[in-house]
């Protein structure tokens, strides 16, 4: 007997340091777990057998912990990774830094002029294209259509943020569980900081001026963090602080919100009836403005890049112009219906009558798309790239810290002019210490 | 009246101690409980307990997408791996530490468990070049090693408190009877300290089996365990709750049903002393 659990002990670690040898090229592709992502895994066998000599090997990891994973790897060079799934925040940095090699051979069919033009220009650097669009979005509201009839709201044009809080009292009713606007409250540069610089957008604000020099201390801001503290503190579902994207989901598919403003994705699951109660009465329009419309709605795409370090860039680019591909869209489509292909990166795709049917929120969608610009994206000029964030390395410490001042302004323990004045006092001193000045 | 009290007593004790346990077990059981549920159910509010519709479509998604037992068999292979491994190097330096102390024994001692209170992040970088320019990453030999080391200062810290309580003169007697160092270590030392090797290779195991920090980061696919199998059910958009608890269910069973046939041995080994 103790032989035998010896030999199966010594087969077990001699097991742990053999190396698999493979002919084929495998191709390793870190990815998120989404809807989109997930889907397209399970349709790989259309490109593999087209390409019977590149094998796939996926890894999905949670976001935060891929970017972190990626993030080592793409800067020491280890090589891991033959694709990477990437933002529209890591792609430009990474880019300039060389880490992200040109996708130049795509294919003469791939198209390229096809890609909407705002999501190309955030995955793009001098015209050349370092990362391809695999889905993206924007912000926008959804509404509850019966809610806003019986307290006899109608929608005429665009939203301002004032007409929203008026909105949002009326509909505000939370002895019956439902409250006036749900909105991310949770701390994080991708979470509560994506919808404030939105608004900070629409109220004039800016995150840095021509100089680097953070703008928390003005006008502008305290206008945009006191509309958010108070239309989410006093009409909102209670401990907003905690919630992000899927908390609203769920408050919103439940049935417990007026308003939501979030990611455009949002707009398939709140219309499934599978996951949503109220799929068949959600309304769908654009964020809302203040002082301008520029920047009110924010702009993000997933994508596929490749890094210098992967020594299968052939390969890769050929799975890259494959899953990126209008063909692809077909493919979705064919298998799982036109309402699940993914989104906001085709310009063809909203030309498609087949697409505009099966997806009710496909206007509004490709409306928030279109008009956000990742580089004029404030009413002041700014040296930033981005719309809900700047893409500088030093933005997701800065977003996280600022974040979580924003999020204790909600809370209720500091006020609005404490959290502006200690969000300006640490952004500067990073930027000093980074030598932005 | 007193046997009243402590019957009291006793009585009082048990409904707390269930308190704890229940508490404790509480958050397994809810995810064994939401594994069943489908996602919107698993998000409902108020939150249904039994009745809902039970569905086993979680469990079906998550093999379909994913190799559970190739992850399963990396944990198993990096757990045991790193704690046989981790024992070859604890045990001689808890017998040196126990039964030849110098004037810096506890220095090194208190050194050693210092080591622990580093944050890894702040090692990432250098280890991972390391294991870059070596060929290490996303291999079973190389987090063996890393989860070796990072567990050896407990491994010898537990060994060298049960090796502490066995009477020195034992050893002697068997010097006497010329038994050579190795032999008095294997033939004398370890049988009696079976119960705390056996209580440190269990702790070991599991903390090799939940450490998420070094499994996550030096991995892609060949050497993934569970826990790069559970990260990967987390979604930032979209309901993920029913299949990251299906997939995390299927993570623990394993380590949580060794624990319990291993129980009695555990709890002794951590409670009792070498000789008690």
């Amino acid at each position: 007997m103790k032989r035998v659990t010896g030999a199966a002990l010594c087969a077990l670690l001699a097991g742990g340091v053999t190396f698999s040898a493979n002919a084929e090229t495998k191709l390793t592709i870190a990815t998120v777990n989404n809807g989109d992502m997930i889907r397209m895994q399970k349709l790989t066998d259309d490109f593999t057998s087209k390409n019977p000599d590149i094998s796939l090997e996926w890894v999905t990891l949670e976001e935060n912990t891929l970017r972190q994973r990626v993030t080592t790897d793409i800067a020491t060079k280890g090589g891991q990774y033959d694709i990477m799934t990437i933002g529209t925040y890591e792609a430009p940095i990474w880019a300039k830094k060389g880490w992200l090699a040109p996708l130049d051979k795509l294919g003469a069919d791939y198209d390229i002029d096809d890609l909407m033009p705002a999501i190309r220009s955030a995955v793009s650097m001098d015209d050349k294209l370092f990362a391809a669009p695999f889905y993206a979005e924007s912000s926008m509201m959804m509404y509850r259509k019966d809610l806003f009839e019986k307290a006899g709201v109608s929608i005429n044009g665009r939203l301002t943020w004032d007409q929203t809080l008026d909105i949002a009292k009326k509909l505000h009713d939370p002895d019956n569980g439902v409250y006036g606007i749900c909105l991310r409250g949770k701390a994080g540069w991708g979470e509560n900081m994506a919808l404030i610089t939105t608004m900070g957008n629409a109220y004039g604000a800016r995150l840095f001026d021509e100089n680097w020099n953070p703008t928390f201390d003005s006008a502008e801001w305290k206008n945009a963090l006191s509309m958010y503290v108070d239309i989410l503190g006093n009409y909102g579902p209670p401990g907003a602080t905690s919630n992000g994207f899927n908390e609203n989901l769920s408050l919103f598919n439940s049935g417990k919100c007026g308003m939501w403003i979030d990611a455009t994705v949002a707009a398939s699951f709140v219309s499934n009836p599978k996951e949503s109660t109220v799929a068949d009465k959600v309304g769908f329009t654009e964020a809302p403005c203040a002082v301008t419309c520029t920047g009110a709605n924010w702009l993000w795409a997933w994508s596929l890049g490749i890094p210098t370090g992967s020594q299968k860039v052939e390969a890769a680019q050929k799975f890259i112009a494959w899953a990126t591909s209008k063909d692809y869209l077909e493919l979705v489509a064919s298998k799982e219906g036109w309402a699940n292909v993914p989104p906001g990166t085709r310009m063809s795709l909203y030309q498609n009558p087949k697409y505009l049917e099966a997806a009710p929120f496909a206007d509004e969608t490709l409306l928030a798309i279109d008009s956000a610009d990742p580089i004029n994206s404030t009413m002041k000029p700014k040296p930033y790239v981005g719309v809900q964030f700047a893409a500088i390395p030093e933005f997701q410490g800065i977003g996280t810290a600022v974040g979580q001042q924003f999020s204790a302004a909600l809370a209720g323990s500091s006020t609005v002019d404490e959290v502006l004045a200690a969000a300006q006092s640490s952004t500067d001193r990073t930027m000093r210490k980074a030598g932005y000045y | 009246m007193e046997n009243k009290q402590t019957v009291l007593g006793h009585i009082g004790f048990s409904i707390f101690a269930w308190i704890v346990g229940l508490l404790i077990f509480f958050p397994i059981f809810w995810m064994v409980l939401t594994s069943f549920k489908t996602e919107l159910e698993a998000v409902s509010m108020p939150p249904a307990f039994f009745d809902f519709d039970w569905t086993l479509e979680n469990y079906a998604e998550v093999q379909a997408r994913s190799d559970y037992f190739r992850f399963a068999l990396n944990s198993v292979i990096l757990s045991v791996g790193s704690t046989l491994v981790g024992l070859l190097f604890a045990v001689p330096c808890a017998w040196a530490m126990a039964f030849n102390p110098t004037k810096r024994t506890k220095d090194t001692l208190l050194w050693m468990l210092s080591t622990k209170m580093m944050p890894p992040v702040g090692v990432l970088v250098p280890i991972y070049l390391v294991f870059r320019d070596w060929g290490l990453l996303d291999t079973r030999f190389g987090l063996i090693m890393v989860l070796f080391l990072m567990n050896l200062p407990i491994m010898v810290w537990m060994l060298y408190t049960y090796f502490k309580e066995i009477p020195s003169d034992i050893l002697e007697a068997a010097r006497m009877d010329g038994a050579t160092l190795l032999k008095e270590i294997i033939f004398v030392l370890l049988p009696m300290a079976v119960p705390g090797i056996a209580s440190t290779m269990l702790l070991n195991i599991i903390l090799a089996w939940n450490e998420a920090f070094w499994t996550l980061n030096l991995t892609t696919a060949d050497a993934a365990p569970l826990t790069a199998f559970i990260a990967s059910y987390s979604s930032p958009e979209g309901l993920f709750w029913a299949k990251l608890s299906a997939a995390s269910t299927l993570a623990v069973a394993p380590i949580l049903i060794i624990g319990w046939f291993s129980q009695k041995q555990l709890v002794r080994g951590l409670t009792f002393g070498a000789v008690k």
